[in-house]
């Protein structure tokens, strides 16, 4: 049970992760977590304005019970599986981010100068939030694909639009972590 | 019962991403500052698993539940799309410490303030689909 309980290591979550791929592809269709956006934006009707919205959602439900699952599923890891532990981070990890100003990195799951009540109540907590969400919609939708479209299931069936992707995400992600994210907090 | 299975992969998904601290903020802000193999050692460990997996596949031919070869689909060849869009959606994953999976897996984790990221990640997936025709592909 201990095991269970406290975090799983990467060798472990890796090829489960792949097992999830490989699942969905048993029963016919990809691992591709970004496409429940475009899904839901079709189900509210935006078909009806934008074109590329046109797609018949009620074929795409499946991705949308995924995400159900993929929500109950966080419900009981958190509830039930876990105890209460610190994130193992690198010890120079916690103390860039204590001088950036973060109270105590990796006590919880997400960092409450960005999701705390405090954060979300301010014009500009809620800002980064807002322009975040819509980076990530935007260009997931336009690259076709995320971490699981492109890195987990594009690389892992060898096509190269997915690694320039990949190449992509990295890139996209330095440049926030290391030359952006200074800056805002 | 036709969606259940699906409703099934999806909480198993959640339990690991959740488990593996792959949902957690400062994972990613580890991975993108090289401080941490962790991150780098789950998504490499999915693809190498991942990688055997679809070439066995191949070689065995192994059926979906339709008893078709199981078959992934190819990606649209393209560079730009890929490149730039990769690159808006690196900025956001960095940002707010979450891909189109684990926003919702936090929501589940009780992160409530997430679903203003995944509302507004709608909205940037409706602002795309308005302008798709005008962007280079």
């Amino acid at each position: 049970m201990e095991y269970i309980l406290n975090p799983w290591p990467w060798y472990v979550s890796g090829p489960l992760i792949a097992f999830v791929m490989a699942m969905l592809l048993y029963f016919g269709k990809t691992f591709a977590m970004s496409s429940n956006l475009a899904t839901m934006c079709s189900m509210a009707g935006a078909g009806k304005i934008i074109d590329f919205f046109k797609a018949d959602w009620k074929e795409k439900k499946w991705n949308l019970i995924v995400i159900l699952g993929a929500l109950i599923g966080g419900f009981i890891a958190k509830n039930y599986l876990s105890v209460e532990t610190n994130t193992n981070l690198n010890v120079k990890t916690i103390g860039e981010l204590s001088e950036l100003g973060f109270n105590n990195p990796g006590k919880s799951i997400v960092p409450d100068e960005f999701f705390g009540f405090d954060a979300i109540s301010s014009p500009y907590g809620l800002l980064i939030l807002i322009i975040g969400g819509i980076l990530i919609g935007f260009g997931t939708r336009y690259a076709g694909g995320c971490t699981s479209g492109h890195a987990i299931t594009g690389l892992s069936s060898l096509q190269k639009p997915s690694l320039v992707a990949v190449v992509g995400f990295f890139i996209g992600g330095l440049i926030m972590t290391n030359f952006i994210l200074p800056y805002i907090l | 019962m036709k969606y259940f299975k699906f409703l099934i992969i999806g909480v198993f998904f959640g339990i690991v991403l959740f488990k593996s601290e792959a949902v957690s903020w400062y994972r990613i802000y580890e991975m993108f500052r090289f401080q941490s193999f962790h991150m780098y050692g789950i998504i490499g460990t999915a693809i190498a698993t991942g990688v055997i997996f679809l070439q066995i596949s191949k070689k065995q031919h192994f059926k979906n539940l339709f008893g078709l070869e199981i078959n992934v689909p190819k990606k649209e060849s393209g560079f730009i799309r890929y490149i730039v869009g990769g690159i808006i959606f690196g900025l956001g994953w960095a940002l707010v410490g979450a891909c189109p999976g684990p926003m919702y897996i936090l929501v589940g984790a009780g992160v409530y303030s997430m679903i203003i990221v995944i509302l507004a990640a709608l909205l940037g997936t409706l602002i795309y689909g308005a302008v798709k025709d005008k962007l280079p592909h």
